[in-house]
């Protein structure tokens, strides 16, 4: 891999509560290069938007604790001053949240968000930031850009105020987006056009995109590489064709098997990952899917750290494929069927 | 938005037209209150009683009544107080009218000054010690009655000080804006800032909570990620969305200070004002003065609303097309 644009290192989120510290984030580490596109992809609960939004310290609790090296582009982030932060933001790095309904502040007309966005890192005049706001906005596919710019947020559809959003994020060519859950929030098609439209401005202006996500097949639509996190810890994490051929974690197995295959003759029912998601507060000391893993064992009471082959020595082949589970390490495909096997009855 | 302006105003008018007949049935058409009784005063005989009846149209169907009594309100404005006959109503409001005005519009401006600056900093300064204790300051303000501060101010500035620090305190009263500006807003200093404490905690309060609920808005974070400074998304977002309320109750407020419930203020400063005449006339049962000073206060209410809801559509574009 080339000289990584951002470099996590060792993430690690803390949150005091009244029932005791809860860690939402918990040694997180994964790197990415220019231009590339990592999938974050757990269940909901699994620390995804917690460690996005720390980044950027973006976490206002006072509560909570930061720990570990966030490097983006050789400068560590979370030693970086409010001010020398607030460059960064929105110019280096863009963020796009999941509810594009709340994301824009209402009293507002649209063109005045992306004109504000501009405006905050650039000197150019009004009139200027309104002309680019114009052009961002047919570059996102708003019919009729030169009127919608002063529409307000309440008169865009869903899917027209996430497009909004994304010119908003894109105004200033950030080397770095990251997206929330981009698509949760919205219909079927309107997703399927937005996952295009990133693709598309992945291509025009060469962002590097972290995409947060709850649904594989997001991930397979748009992700280079994959990052599969539970319990606020990274399970799994490669490139995106050897995760989805030969997924190696048996949260990973869950995920990709709740995915409908649209492609079938029939979606079939839903195999579910049985058991609930895990909150940090009663987070097991080994590992943190067992109470919900079929094949956990006398060696899953100690916790698993991510590598090529946890269980000692190395794989051949595709080093950057790691995860985090007690199970040998080959043999993992065969498991895997036979645990399907069992949960079908 | 002039459409909108124009629907709401007319909706206005329609309300105050229901309003004045419903105050009219009230004071004069309710049954076992007979108006000409109160007239014609204590053990009055029947013929005496008959022939008020007749000379004050009291004897006329309703309808006729009330139109009689809107014609004498608002065209030939020669309606007659019961109490102290030939005294004609409608200038005596006319002449309350600005000193009310005065007083409301000046506690107003330091009201909603010292509530947006409180309010602000407050929530600017959250989790510091300056937060509670300007929300302390807002709850003494709103727990002081306006009667005992009012009272209290007149004793230092017009008594104990006021061979000393306050000798330039005039005396209690009015004095009209175009006869002499300073004088007006010197003789209304203390009872604008006496009226003004109340709301002003009330406000501040308000703003306050309406601030740290905003400022964990959704859009706040998106302004954050952009790299907006913190001053710029509190005031330019989190305090722009946070007057949206502030406005709709400050209408409400406004219009029924200045129908009236600014009483206590012109009672205790001794300002000539609608609430003192309202107060005066609820005390000797006036029915055409009461009757005139309600409606009066509801055209200011109902004014206040229609104002309210058009500079609401202005600063909430949400709003425009309800
Ligand atoms: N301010 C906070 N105080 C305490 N716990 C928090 C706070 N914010 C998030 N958490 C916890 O962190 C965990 C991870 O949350 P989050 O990152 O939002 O998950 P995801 O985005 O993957 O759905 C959650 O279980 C939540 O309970
Ligand atoms: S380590 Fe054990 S409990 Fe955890 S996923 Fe692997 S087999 Fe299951
Ligand atoms: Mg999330």
């Amino acid at each position: 891999m080339p000289e990584p644009l951002l470099e996590v290192d060792d993430l690690r989120v803390t949150f005091r509560t009244r029932r005791g510290t809860v860690t939402a984030v918990d040694g997180l580490s994964f790197a990415l290069a220019a231009g590339d596109t990592l999938g974050i992809v757990g269940e909901s609960g699994s620390g995804k938007t917690v460690s996005m939004l720390s980044i950027l310290k973006l976490i206002r609790d006072p509560n909570a604790r930061i720990s570990g090296r966030v490097l983006f582009r050789g400068r560590n982030l979370l030693e970086l001053t409010d001010r020398e932060l607030r460059d960064v933001r929105g110019r280096d790095i863009a963020m796009i949240f999941q509810d594009p309904m709340t994301a824009l502040t209402p009293v507002y007309r649209v063109g005045w968000h992306i004109a504000e966005q501009i405006r905050a890192h650039e000197k150019v005049s009004r009139q200027a930031a309104r002309d680019r706001a114009v052009r961002l906005l047919a570059e996102v596919g708003i019919p009729e850009p030169g009127r919608r710019v002063d529409n307000y947020p309440h008169e865009f559809s869903g899917g027209m105020r996430q497009r909004a959003v994304i010119a908003m994020a894109l105004a200033c060519n950030p080397a770095l987006l990251i997206a929330d859950e981009p698509t949760t929030a919205l219909d079927v098609t309107t997703q399927a056009q937005v996952l295009d439209l990133m693709r598309r401005l992945r291509e025009t202006h060469g962002s590097a995109i972290v995409v947060i996500t709850h649904d594989m097949g997001v991930v397979s639509e748009i992700a280079d590489r994959v990052l599969v996190m539970y319990g606020g810890r990274a399970v799994e994490r490669g490139p995106k064709r050897e995760v989805f051929r030969r997924p190696r974690h048996p949260y990973t197995w869950g995920l990709l098997d709740s995915v409908p295959r649209m492609a079938g003759p029939r979606v079939r029912r839903l195999p579910m990952i049985p058991g609930t998601p895990i909150g940090p507060l009663d987070l097991p000391a080994g590992c943190g899917f067992a109470p919900r893993c079929r094949l956990r064992h006398q060696a899953c009471e100690v916790r698993p750290e991510l590598a090529d082959a946890p269980t000692g020595g190395t794989r051949n082949g595709a080093s950057e494929h790691v995860d985090a589970c007690w199970l040998p390490a080959e043999g993992r495909a065969a498991l895997r069927e036979r645990s399907r096997e069992e949960s079908r009855g | 938005m002039l459409l909108f302006a124009v629907r709401r105003l007319a909706s206005a008018v329609l309300v105050l037209f229901a309003i004045s007949v419903l105050v009219f049935l009230i004071f004069f058409a309710t049954p076992g209150v007979d108006p000409a009784a109160r007239i014609a005063g204590r053990n009055a005989d029947p013929a005496t009683l008959a022939q008020v009846r007749h000379s004050f149209g009291l004897d006329r169907p309703i309808p006729i009544r009330y139109a009689l009594m809107m014609r004498h309100l608002f065209i030939s404005r020669d309606l007659e107080s019961f109490v102290n006959r030939g005294a004609k109503v409608i200038p005596q409001i006319v002449q309350a009218t600005p000193v009310t005005l005065s007083l409301v519009l000046g506690a107003a401006v330091i009201w909603v000054l010292f509530a947006v600056l409180m309010g602000t900093v407050a929530a600017w300064r959250r989790g510091t010690v300056a937060d509670p204790l300007i929300m302390l300051a807002g709850v003494v303000g709103i727990s002081l009655p306006v009667y005992w501060l009012g009272e209290v101010v007149n004793l230092i500035t017009q008594s104990r000080l006021h061979g000393s620090v306050f000798s330039w305190v005039p005396p209690l009263g009015y004095v009209s804006l175009t006869d002499d500006p300073g004088q007006w807003a010197l003789h209304l200093l203390f009872p604008w800032l006496t009226l003004a404490v109340l709301y002003a905690g009330i406000y501040a309060r308000l703003l306050r909570s309406e601030l740290v609920a905003n400022l964990n808005e959704d859009y706040v974070r998106t302004a954050r990620a952009k790299g907006i400074s913190e001053r710029r998304i509190l005031i330019r977002h989190a305090l722009r969305c946070s007057l949206i309320p502030i406005v709709s109750l400050f209408g409400l407020d406004f219009g029924a200070l200045v129908g009236g419930a600014a009483l206590l203020t012109e009672v205790v400063f001794g300002l000539p004002g609608v609430g003192k005449l309202t107060y005066d006339a609820l005390q000797t049962v006036d029915l055409p003065m009461i009757m005139a000073t309600v409606i009066y206060a509801a055209f200011f209410v109902v004014l206040a609303n229609a104002v309210v809801d058009v500079l609401y559509a202005r600063l909430d574009p949400r709003a425009r097309h309800a």
